[in-house]
């Protein structure tokens, strides 16, 4: 179970740089989750730090000892590979306890191990199948079972129940966070699935064509997005952009847009020296938006709603303002009616604000 | 217009039917036919007399066929055992991506593109006991000659074959092995798998079906050697490197006794048919034992 720290890790595929100096230090018993578009990155950095892909440039530390070097058997972990990677001529039961047999574990103690780990992901009655003879999500949970066998100190989860129902994957993800709490293993799981990474981790790491954008709490990544790629890709559905402008009038700061002009506050108006008439881009999430035909001026939305889409208590209406599309999530019984222009308000704590060039926070 | 349905693929399987009926069923006929004469090659085939298995039993009876048998079937395993183990071993350790392998490669398929009788007389020629390669190699290392064609012929002549036809199982076995799935052996590699066991529980295992095949290929064609060892030994001393296949060439054309060599040819084929579908018996007995075992589980459970 050691800290793993990835210092300045950079891989290159002949020309092509994949990942531009990842440096990301994990403590112990630590579940780490790393998200991202696809073809950010993310299985290469699992790669790498299992040791299936070389190290171009940077370093990675275990306990910080330099592992770069070691075959992947002597670095002690188990992983769940993104395409399953199930031994084909092996039935379930031989597949999962492939790692256990080759350390020469006593039989009765892999059988009861097995068997232990196919009921808790409901492989029980098929463990002398083979991988060909089984369904897609069957197979995953093959691959998570092999890592779970085992008793590594790291497992390295590359989407491993991207694969299964909504249900499976509730019953799955609370399977893991359970055992996450009860082994006090280094956990890096890559996901695609926003409520997984959200639920699981306890540091979420986003990253973006080869680049770590912002690490850190669940919360904190939610609340205080580093820069508009983050900001927009935590949260479903994403955080709403407007193109506005800052305006100093008397002590007070607003950004102003065709449809609202919202006065910030707290530390936001620390923007009103440096930034008077300045473009910038506003950020606002679909939940902190709401429908308040009071709303007072320095806080209201005025939106054209043109589609509701209901999903169940939650509702999401469509609306437009100005030349930008606006998203809200309002209860389902909010009483409204399409095509009209409404009043909204807007939480002014909540207000997100981007430089428009450098997408940095504000 | 169903019975229609169900005859369009025999229809469009006729061509190729007449085609196989033409090209092996015809040639083979003949030689069963010709088996139960007493044919002599100046005859043609309707003036030679019919004697029933006749040929068959003589064979069955005479020491000299019995003796050549047994030469080919040392011949044939010793060879391919070998063959294979090399093969096999060749291609495991050349399965990687380091540069100029490509050209390693290339190299070690030359010896299969040599024609047989060139290859025999290159032998013959290193293998001569005065000025041949290996015996003034040894000579001059100040060791005893070999007599490697009188004493020792059976095994030079392995070794001329193994020379040549290592390299069909190497590239067989190097196909398969790089189109073995990745993902498998590194998984292999994250369960702690050694190299050698990486080899031998997975490797291994995957490219069974392949081996199979490619081993199960030169076994035939071993047992129809002909060329290299005529041109080294032409089957002496003695009888010691006669193979079926020479002697049912000599018997054709030395003893002229057609109808003997058809017989003989006869129970070549049926040894390799027999070798063959007992290889295919034995893996879908495998199979279905596996079957068998996962049904019954999977019943309990
Ligand atoms: N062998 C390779 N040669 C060249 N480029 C590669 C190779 N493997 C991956 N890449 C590139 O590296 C980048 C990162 O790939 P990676 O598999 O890590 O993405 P990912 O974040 O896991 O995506 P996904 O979510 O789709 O699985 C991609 O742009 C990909 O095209
Ligand atoms: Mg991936």
């Amino acid at each position: 179970m050691p800290t793993i720290h990835l210092d300045k890790l950079v891989k290159r595929y002949d020309a092509v740089k994949v990942l531009h100096g990842i440096e990301l230090e994990m403590a112990e018993h630590e579940f780490t989750v790393l998200v991202g578009p696809s073809g950010c990155g993310k299985s290469t950095t699992l790669r790498m730090i299992a040791g299936l892909e070389s190290v171009s440039d940077g370093e990675i530390y275990f306990d910080g000892k330099p592992v770069s070097h070691l075959e992947p058997k002597d670095r002690e972990l188990a992983m769940v590979f993104q395409d399953y990677a199930l031994y084909p001529h092996m039935n379930v039961a031989r597949n999962m306890s492939f790692a256990l047999r080759l350390q020469k574990r006593p039989r009765a103690e892999i059988d009861k191990k097995v068997k232990e780990v196919a009921a808790t992901l409901g492989l029980s009655e098929y463990l002398h199948r083979k991988p060909a003879e089984l369904s897609g999500g069957q197979r995953q949970r093959v691959a998570m079972g092999r890592a779970l066998t085992r008793d590594a100190g790291t497992f390295l989860f590359d989407e491993p129940l991207s694969n299964l129902d909504a249900k499976l994957r509730g019953q799955m993800r609370a399977e893991l966070a359970l055992m996450s709490q009860r082994v006090q293993k280094n956990m890096i799981y890559v996901t695609h699935d926003q409520i997984e990474a959200m639920t699981l981790a306890d540091r979420i790491v986003v990253m973006h064509s080869g680049v770590i954008q912002q690490q850190g709490r669940p919360e904190e990544l939610f609340k205080k997005p580093v820069n508009k790629f983050v900001a927009g890709f935590l949260g479903t559905p994403p955080m709403n952009f407007l193109d506005a402008t800052l305006e100093a009038r008397g002590d007070e700061v607003f950004a102003v847009a065709e449809g609202f002009a919202l006065r910030l506050e707290g530390e936001k108006t620390a923007l009103s020296n440096s930034a008077s008439n300045r473009g910038v881009t506003l950020g606002v999430r679909p939940s902190d938006i709401e429908y308040a035909p009071a709303a007072p001026a320095d806080r209201a939305l005025q939106l054209n709603v043109l589609v509701s889409e209901y999903v169940g208590a939650q509702s999401v209406l469509l609306c437009q303002s100005g030349s930008n599309k606006v998203t809200v999530e309002v209860k389902s019984e909010t009483p409204l009616a399409l095509g009209q222009t409404l009043t909204f308000a807007v939480d002014p704590n909540r207000i997100h604000l981007f430089d428009r060039k450098s997408e940095a926070a504000l | 217009m169903n019975a229609a349905n169900r005859l369009t693929p025999y229809l469009f399987m006729a061509p190729a039917v007449v085609i196989m009926a033409m090209a092996l069923i015809y040639p083979l006929g003949y030689m069963m036919y010709g088996s139960f004469l007493d044919w002599n090659p100046s005859q043609t085939i309707g003036e030679a007399e019919f004697v029933g298995t006749k040929n068959y039993v003589t064979l069955w009876n005479d020491p000299n066929f019995h003796e050549s048998l047994w030469v080919t079937l040392k011949f044939a395993f010793f060879c391919v055992s070998i063959e294979m183990v090399l093969g096999v071993g060749l291609a495991l350790m050349l399965d990687r991506n380091v540069r100029g392998m490509t050209f390693l490669r290339t190299m070690f398929i030359l010896p299969m593109m040599i024609a047989p009788v060139v290859v025999g007389l290159m032998w013959r020629y290193m293998y001569h006991p005065t000025v041949g390669t290996f015996n003034r190699t040894l000579d001059g290392l100040g060791l005893p000659k070999i007599d490697w064609l009188g004493h020792h012929a059976l095994t030079s002549v392995i070794i001329a074959d193994i020379w040549q036809w290592t390299p069909f199982i190497f590239i067989l076995a190097l196909a398969a092995l790089q189109s073995l799935p990745r993902s498998a052996i590194e998984a292999a590699k994250i369960d702690g798998a050694t190299a050698w066991q990486q080899i031998w529980h997975i490797k291994l295992p995957l490219m069974m079906p392949v081996l199979i095949v490619t081993g199960l290929l030169r076994l035939i064609d071993a047992f129809k050697v002909l060329e290299v060892i005529l041109v080294l030994t032409e089957g002496g001393p003695g009888l010691s490197t006669e193979i079926l296949a020479l002697r049912i060439s000599r018997t054709a054309t030395e003893f002229r006794e057609l109808g003997v060599a058809a017989a003989m040819s006869n129970y070549l084929l049926m040894l390799l048919l027999l070798l063959t579908v007992a290889m295919f018996a034995f893996t879908r007995w495998q199979e279905a034992r596996a079957n068998r075992l996962r049904a019954a589980v999977e019943e309990d459970t």
